[in-house]
């Protein structure tokens, strides 16, 4: 294909629009990762088998798209012009969805979404309510784009914002716009983009670059593969126009290496656009070039710090140094560079085709836009989920995640990776926006949103945070290095009930001289987890220290499995599930575990069934006296 | 092993590419491959080790010939991981990050791989298992120990 310029982009879509037969039966295929690990694509292939056996090619396509977010309900399939959702999708479901829904319109009622509240049967994706509240504007074309196939980014006006800034704007109207929209960096810290732009672009040099910060180290968020699998070049036009803002010549895109999906995606996009003009020399036709090449990461959360990212790029160990000067002075390889986030960059393209006063409508006073979340953990509808900035942690965490599993009390969310904080029960009023986050000792970081439940040990969440932390720690600033592991030793032995009482003192003032003695965010805000965890659940830090008490029941030497007399039924389940043949007793007869051979896996609660429910959990004082009256094994 | 890359720049801008390109076709980077690197990028050797010990991704010990990864994220955390984990290394023997004696099993864990709707997750070979509860572990090990012993 020729190299396109500015109109001949529109006569390509207005081309792509028709050669799209408006009456063709699309059947859609989610494609991210979650929807992998539930087998999508062999589903795809069977699905596209089926036209081919049918000889249904002229009526009906297959496609695979990118992730539509609904993670908790794939394999997902949307049957479109009708927009019929179907979710849990198997592969023998598929000769009914040819039957009914293909030939006849009809709907196949088992793999329709079922509103728990209401019981009510949902066909349109858009009504579903995990949809429903949401505001797509970054996430919502995922869905209709094969991310494999430029066209389908240039049929829904994809690329239009670059060539309306190519023919008409300067990098001074450009960097005004983004200002004037109020847009924020999506990668945690919320500073403004423009202004970022602004700095950089005011740098004299004979190279300047710019880097897409793809590095989403924090577990738990997973927004940023996310657009990378499944709108790779949203991105990519977001940083094309950054860099003409700016005069960068030459880009990045650093990618974790545990996304191969995302790293397969983008380098084909890049492929793409390359290949039709849209990158490389005089882009579209005009004065402006530009290359953007994917970098691989090694496995190291410390490099989504943007000065070690950048000395990974340099082929170096991923060691932050000191700030100033900023990258936007002296970057990588000593030029000027503009590093942003995924998200961030994907916002571009829409502010400048819908305009800064449609974006800055959006949002909070001081935050605007929408910002992208992962929900996960204890939560019925895991899956991302784009909303305002300003919605309440109540309403993304009930109203769209629908509540907690298995009807569970809420306990409270993670936000922010390991550099954020578990914001509690009584917060969930508040909105979602930078500086409300900030003030709850928490922060936005990328997005993720864990939510834990009554089951969840704060004492032990801390642990498994600063566990994560200071192996992470890259090592260069004393009291992240030895810090930090001073936290987790301190908190690995109050989880195992030896405690002492000063331990909280301790805890606190180690966390102050972390929080000010290190030189990049991660030794920072490393200590969060632990002062928030602190600062709303202090009780149960107390519990463990004085009382040997888990609360929780997840502490492995605080606890006890025991199972209830009065309840076992004595159907062998737990005696064969055991891996230690701890458990013993006959058909029918009451099983009992032997304490000094458990080794607390928990197998025996899992196994046992609900209706029955004779394994219980102990800890304190309950616990002791289990353990009093425990008996030994009998060899049989 | 086999001949470098052929890489764009002679530099150490290419140090993290090559050592990906080894990693992945030998499972680990082999001591004689720093050598060559070494030459072929004109910095030291001990740089090379430097940088390559940082990284999780590079391994200078030979992998088992099965790769059992656990989810460590903080979504597979509140679900139970540990327990898997726990539960891995017992059957086989051998703390995250080592190889079983018989060079058959290697049990790795990774920070987060995002498919949280399915926590607690193991990758084993590539496939995701999700949902995991204690008791599906011994079935995930005897199920790859069978599929060797069928395919011997």
């Amino acid at each position: 294909m020729s190299k396109l310029n500015v109109s001949s982009l529109d006569s390509l879509r207005n081309k792509i629009l028709k050669k799209r037969k408006k009456d063709k039966t699309i059947v859609t295929i989610c494609g991210g990762t979650g929807c992998h690990a539930y087998g999508c694509m062999e589903l795809a292939e069977a699905f596209k088998a089926e036209v081919r056996a049918r000889k249904l090619t002229n009526r009906v396509e297959v496609r695979t798209t990118g992730c539509h977010g609904f993670c908790e309900r794939g394999p997902i399939v949307v049957i479109q012009p009708q927009e019929i959702f179907y979710q849990r999708v198997k592969g023998s479901d598929i000769d009914e969805i040819f039957d009914l829904t293909i030939l006849q319109n009809k709907l196949v009622d088992r793999l329709l979404y079922v509103d728990s509240a209401s019981g009510e049967k949902i066909v349109e994706e858009k009504n579903v309510p995990f949809y429903k509240l949401q505001k797509r504007i970054i996430f919502g074309n995922n869905g209709f784009i094969d991310p494999t196939d430029i066209e389908d980014y240039i049929a829904l006006d994809g690329y239009r914002a670059l060539a309306k800034v190519l023919e008409g704007m300067t990098p001074e109207d450009v960097i005004a716009e983004i200002e004037k929209a109020g847009l924020r960096g999506r990668g945690g810290a919320g500073f403004p983009t423009g202004k970022k732009w602004e700095i950089c672009r005011g740098y004299k040099a004979d190279q300047k670059y710019i880097i897409c910060n793809a590095d989403e180290g924090d577990p738990g968020a997973y927004m940023d593969r996310s657009l990378l699998e499944g709108n790779p070049h949203s991105v990519i036009e977001g940083m094309i126009i950054g860099a003409y803002a700016i005069g960068a010549t030459e880009g990045y895109i650093y990618v974790r290496m545990e996304y191969p999906l995302a790293v397969k995606n983008i380098t084909q996009a890049l492929e793409d656009a390359r290949r039709m003009g849209l990158l490389g020399d005089s882009i579209l036709g005009s004065k402006f070039s530009l290359d953007i090449h994917v970098f691989k990461g090694a496995g190291a959360f410390v490099s989504g710090e943007e000065t070690s990212l950048m000395a990974s790029i340099e082929g170096r160990r991923a060691f932050p140094r000191q700030k100033p000067p900023f990258p936007a002075e002296q970057g990588l390889w000593g030029k000027p560079t503009n590093i942003n986030n995924v998200e961030t960059w994907a916002n571009v393209p829409v502010i400048l085709s819908k305009g800064a006063a449609w974006f800055g409508k959006i949002g909070t006073r001081k935050s605007k836009g929408t910002k992208i979340f992962s929900l996960v953990g204890k939560i019925n509808n895991t899956g991302l989920v784009e909303v305002p900035m300003g919605m309440t942690l109540r309403e993304i965490i009930f109203d769209i995640g629908g509540g907690i599993k298995d009807g569970k009390k809420f306990k409270a969310v993670q936000t922010g990776g390991p550099s954020g904080g578990c914001i509690p029960a009584d917060m969930l009023d508040s909105p979602i926006d930078f500086d409300t986050l900030n003030k709850a000792g928490s922060m936005m970081g990328s997005g993720g949103m864990i939510v834990m439940d009554e089951d969840t040990c704060m004492v032990d969440v801390a642990r498994y945070f600063l566990h994560f932390t200071q192996e992470e720690s890259c090592g260069k600033c004393v009291p992240c290095r030895i810090g930090n592991r001073q936290l987790v030793d301190i908190l690995t032995r109050i989880t195992k009930g030896e405690g002492k009482a000063e331990d909280l003192k301790t805890l606190r003032s180690l966390a102050s001289t972390i929080k000010s003695g290190s030189l990049c965010g991660l030794g920072q805000t490393a200590p969060n987890p632990v002062l928030t965890t602190m600062r709303y659940f202090e009780d149960e830090y107390i519990a463990h220290i004085e009382k040997q008490s888990c609360p929780a029941l997840v502490c492995k030497d605080l606890i006890v499995y025991f199972i209830e007399p009065d309840k076992c039924v004595g159907c062998l389940l737990c005696i064969k599930s055991c891996p230690v043949d701890a458990i013993s007793g006959e058909r029918r007869e009451v099983h009992v575990i032997d304490q000094e051979l458990c080794i607390k896996c928990g197998a025996c609660l899992d196994v046992c069934p609900a209706k029955v429910g004779a394994v219980s959990k102990y800890t304190g004082k309950k616990k002791t006296a289990v353990l009093k009256k425990s008996v030994k094994r009998e060899k049989p | 092993m086999g001949k470098i890359p052929k890489s764009e720049h002679n530099d150490r801008r290419e140090l993290i590419h090559l050592l990906h390109d080894i990693q992945e076709k030998h499972g680990y980077i082999p001591p004689e491959a720093i050598f060559v690197i070494a030459r072929k990028l004109r910095i030291t050797e001990s740089e090379i080790y430097g940088v390559l010990t940082f990284y999780k991704g590079f391994s200078l010990t030979p992998r088992g010939k099965h790769l059992v990864t656990i989810c460590m994220g903080t979504a597979c955390h509140v679900r139970g991981a540990p327990r898997i984990l726990d539960e891995f290394s017992r059957r086989l023997n051998i703390e995250p990050g080592k190889t079983t004696e018989d060079k058959q099993f290697t049990l790795e864990t990774v920070n987060c791989v995002g498919a949280c709707a399915l926590g607690p997750i193991a990758i084993t070979d590539g496939k995701y298992q999700g949902q995991l509860k204690t008791t599906d572990v011994a079935k995930l090990v005897d199920g790859i120990r069978d599929g060797d012993a069928e395919g011997s």
